[in-house]
């Protein structure tokens, strides 16, 4: 499986791109391979106050729902608004076009409770 | 006295693996979930033809002069109506009525055979024992026996090309012995997917051998794997019931909808009295289909209202990926089980507007030749 050495990642499967005070939030591959076939993603409106390790949104799947926790407390500043559409984007394309939303950091030291690539990957290997 | 927990491979485990199936434990067995994808392999069965392992389900045989009386004491579908090489969908009960398991009762020349749910074989074993006299031989064939599951629009084509059994001749619930690759089986005119379909039991040292041989006798109509995950979106969308979700030992068969397989008539048998009772007394509640307005599916323990107030619970649900829409099996008090009642169904929070719709969700006919 992959999974983008620019990222880092929560145990509870999403990932989070830094780039200033912005991340850019989605699943990982596990993720998306654990849910399979992805039918409605509930979002939450840009705007919206995040809570880090709380539930922002959740994931329906044909077999399971699942909820997504935000990676770093802030405001929510964009959503895919493809996913309303096109929620098998999660699927198809986990990190690029199925990212989920945008978050406006407003502390950025739950940076250091997320995992880099490689701890991430040894912690789903069971 | 200690039991172990240690998970049981089937004889397909190694094809799983190469094929790229997410595995998981499922009923005491590391089973395939899922290979392509829910979807894919639901429409694959649904359009062609898919092929399941579910070698984990229980297999008992039942011999000796009592077999017959035996198994009208212990099931509640009609036995003796079973004619040799007929198969019959059933149920087991408790006394006060509550489903042991259901089950599906084979005759044989000799024998009969059982075929239970693996959640359930060790307590249906330990059940069936200790209601077994002592002219009733009960054997549990479980770790000898594989069995696949081909099933969909071109599972005829696919079967017959491998042997010489006229299949066509075999009708719905109904089975044949013979070789199929030139291996002693029997091949068997039903399935859990609505579409028409076999269930090939075989010895399980043939079991590389026979999965070869259907994949490439299916190889021109593409054939292709499904997991448990499509099995139980087709099984939904026909409302089959799934023990541990719809159907238990608090459930009885007449509350279920089973009262089809149930023969109060047939004489004396387990939980007959208390269906008797519950019958004329009138059900309190009944196994409905219900479809839910959005994308969000009702699912397993999510509550249904009525006016605010809690009539029911859902058991199964799912998005049906053949009608494109949320569906559910709920179980909710009778005077809600009219189709057209509009409910509610409490989505971790999320109401969500539901209504009765009649069942199967899905339009197909498994019997039609």
């Amino acid at each position: 499986m992959n999974f983008p050495e620019n990222l880092l990642y929560a145990s509870s499967h999403e990932w989070a791109q830094v780039s200033g005070t912005e991340a850019t939030v989605g699943i990982t591959e596990y993720a998306q391979s654990e849910l399979g076939d992805i039918i409605f993603v509930e979002l939450p409106s840009a705007g919206k106050k995040v809570e880090a390790g709380k539930p922002f949104g959740s994931i329906e799947a044909v077999k399971t729902v699942s909820d997504l926790y935000a990676p770093f407390s802030g405001e929510i500043t964009a959503v895919n608004e493809k996913l309303k559409d096109e929620p098998e984007l999660i699927n198809k394309d986990c990190y690029g076009g199925g990212w989920i939303v945008k978050i406006k950091i407003s502390d950025m030291s739950a940076k250091d409770k997320l995992l880099p690539a490689k701890v991430y990957r040894e912690s789903i290997a069971h | 006295m200690a039991t172990t927990t240690v998970t049981k491979k089937t004889p397909f485990y190694d094809k799983h693996v190469a094929a790229g199936a997410k595995m998981a434990e499922f009923a005491g067995y590391w089973m395939p979930i899922r290979y392509d994808g829910d979807i894919a392999e639901h429409q694959r069965v649904r359009t062609n033809v898919g092929v399941f392992d579910v070698s984990h389900m229980g297999e008992f045989y039942v011999t000796g002069d009592g077999a017959l009386d035996f198994l009208q004491q212990v099931t509640v579908n009609d036995v003796s109506k079973l004619a040799v090489y007929q198969a019959q969908y059933s149920a087991m009960c408790k006394p006060d009525g509550g489903i042991v398991d259901d089950l599906i009762v084979y005759r044989y020349p000799d024998k009969f055979m059982l075929v239970v749910n693996a959640s359930n074989m060790e307590k249906d074993f330990n059940w069936l024992q200790s209601n077994c006299p002592k002219n009733v031989k009960l054997e549990n064939a479980s770790d000898r026996i594989a069995l696949l599951a081909v099933q969909g629009p071109n599972a005829l084509a696919v079967v017959q090309s491998l042997t010489k059994v006229n299949v066509p001749a075999i009708k719905f619930y109904w089975f044949a012995e013979g070789e199929l690759d030139g291996v002693s089986m029997t091949i068997s005119r039903t399935g859990y997917t609505g579409e028409r379909g076999y269930e090939l039991y075989f010895d399980e040292k043939y079991a590389d051998q026979i999965w070869n041989a259907v994949m490439r006798a299916g190889e021109k109509f593409n054939i292709g794997l499904a997991g448990l995950g499509a099995r139980d979106t087709l099984r939904l969308e026909m409302k089959y019931c799934l023990y541990g979700n719809d159907i238990d030992e608090t459930t009885h068969p007449l509350e279920a909808g089973l009262g089809w397989i149930t023969k109060l008539n047939k004489g004396e048998f387990l939980g007959k009295d208390v269906m008797v009772k519950a019958k004329a007394e009138g059900l309190k509640r009944k196994l409905i289909g219900i479809e839910v307005e959005g994308k969000i599916p009702a699912r397993h323990g999510y509550d249904v209202l009525k006016n605010g107030k809690i009539i029911g619970q859902v058991t199964s649900g799912t998005f049906s990926p053949s009608l494109q829409k949320a569906i559910a099996m709920a179980y909710v008090e009778t005077p809600y089980a009219e189709k057209g009642t509009a409910l509610t169904v409490n989505a971790r929070g999320r109401e969500l507007s539901a209504k009765v719709i009649p069942t199967p969700f899905h339009n197909g006919d498994p019997s039609k030749d």
